[in-house]
């Protein structure tokens, strides 16, 4: 099987996103956790490095994922990797 | 369920209709044996009218579902549709620990132990953007069948057997162990024989269908523990807030509310703040003087006990000799002290230790909102334990984290959906049912924090609400309070709360009536079966499928496979309970343990397998077993269970053991695949194929067919 270079530039957007995405995932988890104590002064719906732990971050993830699944089954259309209509 | 040639449309539209019925019918059903017991029904009929009816119900579904076809069994005939993929995951996901555990924790531990809240839903960051699309395009039965097409030969899908097994043995040890204490206090059943009422509710849904069953089972099981677990806490909520979002409602208002009163418990100038402290006091005293006793014990030895024995006699002498004569009370306190005094110095040892350890109540009231909580004897002390517990608070949710994304029972679930742009939008829904539960539970916490904070605290003795006397009489481990200051009035210092009592107790605490309880028992059963639904499977299919029909006997018929899959399924079930029912250690520990195993084992290959096309047979064998072998290694070496009790790595506690055996995983693939040749063109093929959802425009079936 011989691809082509748009399959190659398919995948390299698929590597991009998810590295970008991956980025926000590590900042929204490991980044503010880490200054949990530090964001516990800012006061926005209760100390914020608590909420961010129990709320906050866990809305991050969801729209994490929401976004990538949307944008890459749009992306397989555009560069013709999608699937066919399923009966 | 629905089978035949309809198209995936009206398949969607049919089971949209049959499990709206459903949750009609479900609802209709609690509002019946709310009726029931307003009749005046005993509270325990009732609680066994909730256990058998829904068993009966997930029975039904399997029944109904029960197949011979191959694809079927195994993947459900991959036409399950993203949103109720998503449903059936998020119940195989949340297990007994999640529903019943996990608000329990965050009580107890505050914002340490939301590590579990972000590892648990975190990981299917993880799952969505590494690994689930690329599986369904694989698009074969299990995780070991990946290993073994994309790594060739034997060993990798041999060594997968084994991760798999390993970790969800270990996982579907702890289920069956909430099922058997969820049938046991909600209906008097003896343990071991809830182990085994709750086995064949476990069976009874994977045993006739397999995947198919335990899929529908999952959606309907779903449905019942979201239900359950969202009902108390919005009306405890409407309670405390008047606003019925307590997602909202717990941090604008019931938060600070708790953090101010826990400045007050720790502010001796308060008279909330005095009083705590006069308890705090006498278990300071307590503490202290069995800790001059073993000091004592340690000198003195054998004469130094027969002095103390004799102290108490005399004093009980003086008592009974004394004029007026002594109060009654006191005089059988020191009768008792001088029976139960410890008979030898290995006796007295342990009871003393225990009396010393009482010493940690008298310290000061955690602030619930307080990341990394530490003290120490200087400033540099704390700032080191402080360090010490964010180091490990890291490690446990990257542990988690790609734990999650490792589980083979997780993965599994990703080949049952009908294409990669279905499997994609499968794991948004997953991750949003999931999240629905664990965006919950924290909430719960400070919402029962702040009714024991504001209501049970200061109320009286003599006057404790009904679901603190209700639950203290049940069960000690989950209710403990007495008068230690003997002022009539509780403080927090007299209150020990179990963990698993805020959710089983919060529809008391909110004041709704007992078929809401048996609701929430339903639910948490709900949730413990459907997870250990999936772990069975999972074990039963890497033996049938993996081991006996693509190492063992590949020309094997349909009947047969099936038959040995079933058989399989039939004898690890009965292990499992067998070892539940012997209750081995720490159920936290046994999950923790599952995640980082599998985080290890199976991570770093399936990972590379999919972004490295270099990746080749040793280095997923070595990556593979270096990751598992560290993991373990750590795990006996560090974990008290065992014995050993070797110095920790870095501070790292054996939950996270993952933390080194991940890296180790990763190493081994690496080095393993640079020391050898790259993969045979057909695998590098295989990789490609594996990337695009489709290079020719059709839906890749996998082999569901055949």
């Amino acid at each position: 099987m011989q691809l082509t270079e748009k399959h190659k530039e398919y995948w390299n957007i698929n590597l991009r996103t998810t590295s970008i995405l991956l980025a926000i995932w590590f900042v929204a988890t490991f980044v503010v956790g880490w200054y949990a104590r530090e964001l516990n002064e800012i006061i926005i719906l209760g100390p914020l490095g608590f909420y961010m732990a129990a709320q906050g971050s866990l809305i991050i993830y969801v729209l994490i994922i929401w976004f990538y699944a949307r944008y890459m089954n749009n992306l397989d259309k555009e560069f013709g990797v999608h699937e066919g209509e399923l009966e | 369920m629905a089978a035949g040639q309809q198209t995936q449309t009206q398949f969607f539209n049919s089971l949209k209709r049959y499990y709206g019925f459903y949750t009609g019918g479900f609802v209709t059903f609690v509002i019946i044996v709310g009726i029931l017991e307003q009749l005046g029904v005993p509270v325990k009929i009732l609680g066994y009218i909730f256990l058998f009816a829904t068993i009966m119900l997930y029975a039904g579904i399997g029944f109904m579902s029960k197949t011979a076809d191959v694809g079927e069994y195994y993947v459900a005939g991959r036409r399950v549709p993203a949103l109720f993929n998503g449903m059936a995951t998020g119940a195989d996901w949340m297990s007994a620990a999640s529903f019943i555990g996990m608000a329990g924790t965050l009580y107890l531990s505050g914002f340490d132990g939301l590590a579990f809240v972000l590892g648990w839903t975190g990981g299917y960051c993880l799952v969505a953007l590494l690994l689930a699309p690329y599986l369904r395009k694989f698009g074969q039965f299990t995780i070991p069948d990946f290993l073994g097409a994309r790594f060739g030969g034997h060993l990798p899908r041999f060594i997968g057997v084994i991760a798999a097994i390993v970790c969800s043995f270990t996982y579907v040890i702890a289920q069956i162990y909430g099922v058997g204490i969820i049938t046991s206090r909600f209906t008097g059943l003896e343990f071991q024989v809830g182990v085994f009422v709750g086995l064949a509710g476990i069976l009874v849904c994977s045993f006739l269908g397999g995947m198919k069953a335990v899929t529908w089972t999952q959606v309907a099981q779903y449905i019942i523990l979201i239900v359950a677990y969202m009902i108390p806490v919005v009306w405890l909520s409407v309670k405390h807030t008047g606003v019925p979002i307590p997602q909202i409602s717990a941090y604008t208002s019931a938060l600070p509310k708790v953090t101010a009163l826990e400045k007050e418990f720790n502010d001796k100038t308060t008279p909330k703040g005095a009083k705590e402290e006069s308890v705090r006091a006498i278990f300071r005293e307590k503490a202290s003087a069995a800790d001059a006793k073993l000091k004592g014990l340690e000198t003195g030895g054998a004469t130094f006990l027969a002095a103390e024995k004799g102290k108490l006699e005399a004093k009980l002498g003086e008592l009974k000799a004394a004029n007026p004569p002594a109060d009654a009370k006191a005089l059988e306190a020191a009768e008792k002290a001088v029976k139960d005094f410890p008979a030898d110095a290995d006796a007295a040892k342990k009871a003393w230790t225990a009396e010393k350890a009482i010493g940690a109540r008298a310290a000061p009231v955690k602030a619930h909102a307080e990341a990394f909580a530490a003290s120490g004897k200087t400033p540099e002390e704390t700032e080191k334990k402080r360090n010490i517990a964010k180091k490990n608070f890291l490690a446990l949710i990257a542990c988690l984290m790609i734990g999650t994304a490792a589980l083979p029972h997780i993965l599994m679930r990703y080949y049952t959906t009908p294409s990669v742009h279905e499997a994609r939008v499968s794991v948004f829904w997953s991750l949003f049912f999931i999240f629905l539960l664990y965006f919950t539970a924290p909430v719960l916490a400070i919402l029962a924090k702040y009714e024991v904070y504001s209501s049970l605290v200061g109320s009286s003795f003599a006057s404790l609400p009904a679901w603190v006397s209700n639950w203290a009489s049940v069960d000690k481990t989950l209710m403990n309070i007495a008068d230690i200051n003997k002022d009539g009035i509780v403080q927090l210092a007299e209150i020990v709360i179990g963990g698993d009592l805020i959710v089983l107790a919060t529809p008391e605490i909110a004041g709704l009536p007992y078929v809401i309880s048996g609701l929430v028992a339903a639910g948490g059963l709900a949730a413990a079966l459907s997870t250990a639904d999936g772990l069975l499977l999972t074990i039963a299919n890497a033996m049938s499928h993996d081991l006996y029909y693509k190492m063992i006997d590949p020309n094997a018929s349909t009947v047969r496979r099936l038959a040995v899959s079933k058989g399989l399924l039939l004898v690890v079930a009965l292990c499992a309970a067998y070892v539940t029912s012997l209750k081995p250690g720490n159920i936290l520990f046994l999950v923790g343990a599952a995640f980082s195993l599998a985080a290890s084992g199976f991570f770093p290959a399936l990972v590379c397998g999919v972004f490295w096309k270099r990746a080749n047979y040793l280095g997923a064998v070595l990556g593979m077993s270096l990751g598992l072998g560290v993991c373990a290694y750590y795990m006996y070496m560090t974990y008290p269970f065992f014995g050993v009790n070797a110095p920790l790595w870095w501070d790292i506690n054996p939950i996270a053991a993952g933390t080194f055996g991940i890296p180790a995983g990763f190493l081994g693939v690496i080095i393993g695949s640079l020391i050898t040749p790259a993969p045979s063109k057909e695998i590098q093929d295989l990789v490609d194929n594996v990337r695009y959802p489709s290079l020719d425009g059709t839906v890749s079936a996998g082999t569901a067919g055949h």
